[in-house]
């Protein structure tokens, strides 16, 4: 599957019936801790300018996302390059709350999936109602054989985000379950 | 014989002539035939052997219940044996070929069998070829296997170049089958607004009324069933599928589908085959029902069709099965086919009624067509062999030891009645009801397949719940009381009204003629497929086959491929019978997925190739690749083995990567290592527990080397924890067992110790992990700039945050190796330009990487024990001599009680020593070391067993550990050890550590 690889240095593309492009270098920080105490959600607000999430949902702020990933964990995407002192400023912040603030940038892959048929091609991966998944929202599930979370971005749009070791399955898959031809015609 | 007809065929394009061959033999047929369809419209009826007697096979059904007409599909990575020819759409260039025959079709020297059918009835294997025991092997289980079977494998060689897929689907009603009652209950739960997934096997929608001259409104069903259609079409919130079958139902309305996209259109970019995978709040079945075949002698005849299939093939594809078909009936069913032939113009001698009161419309119109009614009649047996010549005629009650009449005909339609198809209901756990007077199972609907509240989940409609009459106004009242579930005000227009000509009951005759004598019997056959006949159940019976499962496996009755669709109520029924007590006592045997068989690609679907596993790749994955790695697999990842140089052997770079290692300066890809962060004001406390070693008192800066196990005290994991200030450790894990750790971890944290502030973040993925590892290491590593490696500022057994050539990193001055080693963690993203500066700056220094098999033997030479070579889950940590690890100040860990039980104390255990060949030689992997005497099994006993061997550079001879009964009492000891053959190899025990006892070169 790597011939629709094009240049790994800026990610690999594919184009199917959607889609499919490596963001690479997304910075993202894993934040566990009480969400609901006022440290947390103050910290979160002042440094990424976004509100703690609701239950499997996102919350953007110009060039930050914080997703909602269990009762005691978030995800925050920010730019890489701000990731170091994102780290610092959020870990120093929550410093008197029992919480854990990482650097994840360099575990994760990210792949933006675009195209209104976005549905029809995860649902050959996923075990997920894709109606009950609106915009906004993220919810963990599995790829085929490995973990992934999705994120509905926007209308068209989804963020699939799984480990980096199997980004080249991910990819791989996707490609797969994209190929032209091969639309279900499921979500319509 | 059987033919084309000038005119009709409601599925045919006349104007698109298909062409395919048949064993090699050109054929053409119409776009909208069947395989089956194709080969009747050339009088081609002979198709295959069956499986036991090789007796030459025709046609019987025209669906997925077919049992004879399999045939080998495709050619070459295309090749696909049990086909079934009757569901098989034709395409042009379809190429298939019959199967079970031995040279040939037409000339089957197997067919010798069949002079002596006594040879292989019930139980005729497991009575004959059990003696001489030796004779199963080598003389029986061949000759059986070449005489049995159906089709022939593909080749091992082959590749499938066809795309397969699955889908996870969700709807609140699924109904699976598309006749006039599954649109209806469609039609109805989607004008009540729910989500509705609408199945059919077919090609075609509308099932089969307009077959059977069902009138809706009035006129014929085609009409409302196209409306329907586009009305469904039409709607959000209805999906639709033809060529899609339910497979099988399972718990919580889980529902296969199996969808056949391409296999009508060979040439297509489509995935050939998707597996749905469908989560439904309820599900209707309106599966429909399959006709029953009669049992008279020679009723395998080809020639010898069910009625209604011979009716399917006349109206959908304008295909007579003879010119003259003698009909033979127990019911009113039948005569529409008779009439139907009639007036296509095809000669009926007679129709054959086992009644002897035969009455009603139907019959009456076959009357008026002037169609002679034999009444209380029976078929004694079929003349012919490849093909119904004619047939004799009987009284139904007699022996049939003479015939009272003789017809000369070359096709016969037979109906025994017809079984609703309650297979998706069943396979849930929905319960049948016999329904005497139409002499079939039909599900209980007071006994359903019950969800998770108790309440049904699976409801049947339409003759598929043994509704035979009008189906559309049960249909809707199912689907509507569904839809109310939903939506308890949900509501439907009422559904149009379908009628169908009124029918006398049926008579079950399950023997023809009822007392016949045992040559009929004998050549009765139920299950058509599996060869198995009257005479064979009759006798399982005898022999005190009671239970309906025991006499399916006895028999093999409904163990072939069709599983059983037409012989199954027909077997039960004459077993019932032999008894002497009534079906429902005797009860079906079960009904499991999947309905008719799936493809091997569809369960597989994307999962083959390239994506077959996910492997995990390191961020040095693709270096590796590059430079002549030798992969072995470590969990799910991939790690070099070795890097084999061109030229060399494999042991010759193994030994290469040592020497640099001893001697030089050598790199390894650690970042498979798991890393697991552990933080919170609990941390140390929660680390005491999960390591037999206490680590809440390791100051931060510092590493320290701990053991974990199970509550049973078994070693587990082990590894080196770093302490990265005073509420966070970072817990390095054995390669293959970080998921497992971190899992182990959140499961004590998540269930017993809630309240412990502690939390874990799994970081395995964050960091590239490089060990420079030899008496060069400082020196290169100092050429990067940026720390002070000194033994001073960064002793052995600790850690430092720092950066090297501009990277940040974390350097561990842990060995694995017992040589000077550095452990260096880089964010995952610099591990490979970290990677190649170190290649770069120690070319000088003959830097090389070494693979995991270098390493094992760097630290079998120390001694160091390795998760799942020196452990296999029976191991405690005073095996392997770590008792050192284990501290005696805690009052409590994982496995601390389970290493005080009896058999963990007993001084006999086999415990850790270093074992030396005498010779010099390399031990064998797993080797035991035997010794006098046997077991209570018979068996020679055995005192220790290898669990590390290897042939060490450094020593220049074979290494080894192993594990030996009061090994460490023993040292000096002389054992044999089993090699090939009944070799022995004498062994001497010593001290595991067998290079640098006293640990000098790590510590420099």
């Amino acid at each position: 599957m790597s011939e629709h690889t094009t240049s790994v240095a800026n990610g690999r593309r594919f184009t199917g019936f959607v889609s499919i492009r490596e963001q690479q270098h997304q910075g993202m920080i894993t934040l566990r801790g009480d969400l609901h105490s006022d440290i947390v959600s103050k910290a979160i607000f002042e440094i990424t300018g976004c509100a703690v999430p609701a239950q499997r949902c996102v919350e953007r702020a110009d060039t930050c996302a914080v997703a909602w990933m269990s009762p005691d964990e978030l995800l925050i995407f920010c730019p890489y390059s701000s990731v170091a002192n994102k780290e610092a400023r959020l870990s120093r912040a929550v410093a008197e709350e029992f919480a854990t603030v990482v650097n994840v940038s360099d575990a994760r892959a990210v792949f933006d999936i675009s195209g209104p048929a976005w549905r029809d091609a995860l649902a050959k991966l996923c075990p997920v109602d894709f109606v009950a998944l609106t915009e906004g929202e993220i919810r963990r599930t599995r790829a085929a054989q490995v973990a992934a979370a999705i994120w509905v971005s926007g209308p068209e749009d989804v963020r699939l985000v799984c480990f980096r070791s199997v980004s080249g399955y991910v990819f791989d898959l996707l490609c797969t379950a994209a190929a032209p031809g091969s639309e279900p015609a499921l979500y319509g | 014989m059987s033919h084309r007809l000038a005119q009709g065929g409601r599925l045919i394009d006349r104007s698109a002539t298909v062409r395919f061959t048949f064993n090699g033999k050109h054929y053409s047929g119409f776009a909208g035939d069947t395989l089956a369809a194709g080969l009747l419209a050339n009088d081609q009826t002979l198709l295959g052997r069956s499986f036991k007697y090789h007796r030459p096979r025709g046609v019987v059904a025209s669906g997925a219940e077919e049992p004879n007409a399999l045939v080998g599909l495709g050619k070459g990575d295309r090749f696909e044996p049990n086909q079934r020819a009757t569901t098989t759409e034709l395409f042009e260039g379809l190429v298939a070929e019959s199967q079970n025959h031995w040279p040939s079709l037409e000339f089957d020297l197997l067919a010798l069998n069949s002079l002596v059918p006594q040879f292989l009835t019930a139980g005729f294997y497991y009575k004959t070829f059990i003696q001489p025991r030796a004779f199963w092997k080598h003389v029986y289980e061949p000759i059986i296997r070449r005489s049995a079977g159906l089709g022939k494998a593909p080749s091992a060689k082959t590749r499938d170049p066809d795309r397969y897929e699955q889908i996870y689907a969700f709807c609140d009603v699924l109904i699976i089958g598309g006749g006039i009652a599954g649109l209806q209950a469609a039609l109805t739960a989607a004008q009540a607004g729910v989500q509705v997934m609408l199945w059919e096997q077919a090609a075609n929608w509308g099932g089969r009324a307009p077959v059977d001259g069902v009138f809706i409104d009035g006129k014929p069903a085609d009409e409302w069933i196209k409306k329907t259609v586009e009305t469904l079409e039409k709607m959000q919130n209805v999906r639709m599928r033809l060529r899609c079958m339910g497979a099988g139902i399972h718990d919580h309305g889980y529902v296969l589908g199996y969808e056949r996209i391409t296999d009508h259109t060979p040439e297509s970019d489509a995935p050939r085959h998707r597996l749905w995978r469908l989560r439904a709040g309820q599900i209707i079945t309106a599966t429909g029902a399959i006709e029953r075949p009669l049992s008279f002698a020679g009723n395998d005849v080809p020639g010898v069709m069910l009625a209604s299939a011979m009716r399917d093939y006349l109206v959908n594809h304008a295909i007579a099965a003879g010119k003259n078909v003698v009909v033979v009936t127990n019911n009113d069913d039948a005569y529409r086919t008779a009439i139907a032939l009639r007036k296509a113009g095809i000669g009926i001698p007679a129709v054959v009624d086992a009644r002897t009161e035969v009455e009603g419309a139907l019959v009456e119109e076959a009357r008026r067509l002037g169609i002679r009614i034999l009444a209380g009649k029976g078929i004694r047996k079929v003349i012919g062999h490849k093909q119904v010549k004619g047939v004799e005629i009987c009284r139904i009650d007699s022996k049939g030891t003479a015939y009272t009449e003789k017809f000369d005909c070359d096709a016969v339609a037979m109906s025994g009645g017809w079984s609703p198809v309650v297979h998706l209901w069943s396979h849930c756990g929905g319960k049948l009801i016999w329904d005497d007077s139409r002499s079939f199972f039909r599900p209980d609907a007071d006994r359903p397949p019950l969800g998770l509240d108790g309440s049904a989940f699976v409801l049947a409609c339409g003759t598929a719940n043994g509704d035979m009459g009008a189906v559309l106004a049960g249909a809707h009242q199912t689907s509507l009381a569904i839809a109310r579930t939903h939506q308890p005000t949900a509501s439907a227009p009422a559904p149009a009204s379908d009628s169908v000509s009124d029918e006398a009951p049926m008579e079950p005759v399950w023997i023809m003629p009822r007392n016949a004598e045992y040559d009929l019997r004998m050549k009765m056959w139920l299950d058509f497929q599996n060869d198995v006949k009257v005479a064979d159940v009759q006798l399982a019976a005898r022999e005190g086959y009671q239970s309906v499962e025991h006499t399916k496996r006895y028999t093999t009755l409904g163990m072939a491929t069709d599983q059983g669709k037409l012989s199954n109520i027909n077997g039960l029924a004459v077993l019932s019978d032999a008894l002497g007590q009534p079906v429902p006592v005797t009860g079906t045997t079960t009904f499991r997925p999947p309905y008719t068989p799936i493809s091997l690609g569809a369960i597989a679907a994307e999962a083959r190739g390239a994506l077959f596993q996910h492997l995990r790749q390191t961020p040095l994955h693709d270096w590796h690749a590059a430079n002549h790695a030798e992969w072995e697999p470590v969990g799910q990842w991939r790690r070099p083995y070795t890097y084999r140089n061109p030229g060399e052997t494999r042991q010759q770079a193994v030994n290469r990567e040592v020497k640099a290692a001893r001697e030089n300066v050598a790199l390894l890809d650690a970042s498979t290592l798991g890393k697991i962060l552990v933080t919170g004001p609990d941390a140390g406390k929660f680390l005491d527990m999960l390591y037999t070693n206490m680590m809440s008192t390791l100051a931060p800066g510092k590493c320290r080397y701990g053991l974990m196990c199970n509550e049973n005290g078994f070693l587990m994991d082990d590894g080196v924890v770093a302490r990265i200030d005073a509420q966070s450790f970072l817990v390095h894990t054995t390669s293959g067992g970080a998921d497992h750790v971190h899992a182990w971890m959140e499961d004590w944290l998540q269930c017993e110790w809630w309240d412990w502030k502690v939390h874990t973040v799994n970081l395995t993925e964050q960091f590239a992990q490089i060990a420079v590892v030899g008496p060069k290491a400082r020196s290169l590593l100092e050429r990067l700039g940026g720390m002070d490696l000194g033994k001073e500022a960064l002793p052995f057994m600790e850690w430092r945050a720092g950066q090297l050539g501009g990277i940040d990193t974390r350097v561990f001055r842990i060995s694995f190796s017992g040589e000077l080693s550095f452990e260096i963690a880089v964010p995952a993203s610099k591990g490979r330009a970290f990677w190649d500066r170190l290649l770069e700056e120690g070319r000088d220094l003959g830097v090389m990487p070494y693979g995991t098999e270098a390493l094992h033997i760097l630290r079998a030479e120390k001694g160091f024990i390795m998760i799942g070579d020196e452990t296999d889950g029976t191991v405690i940590p005073q095996d392997l001599g770590l008792s050192w690890a284990i501290s005696k100040k805690k009052s409590d860990f994982l496995g601390k009680r389970g290493m005080e039980r009896v058999a963990m104390t007993d001084p006999l255990r086999w415990k850790l020593v270093g074992l030396e060949t005498l010779d010099g030689s390399v031990l064998p992997h797993g080797a035991l070391a035997v010794c006098s005497g046997k077991n209570a099994n018979g068996q020679v006993r055995t005192e220790g067993r290898v669990t590390s061997t290897y042939f060490s550079e450094t020593l220049g001879r074979g290494i080894a550990m192993g594990l030996v009964e009061r090994g460490p009492e023993r040292l000096g000891e002389e054992l044999l050890f089993a090699g090939a053959g009944n070799t022995r190899i004498k062994v001497r025990i010593v001290d595991p550590v067998v290079y640098d006892k006293e640990g000098a070169r790590q510590n420099v």
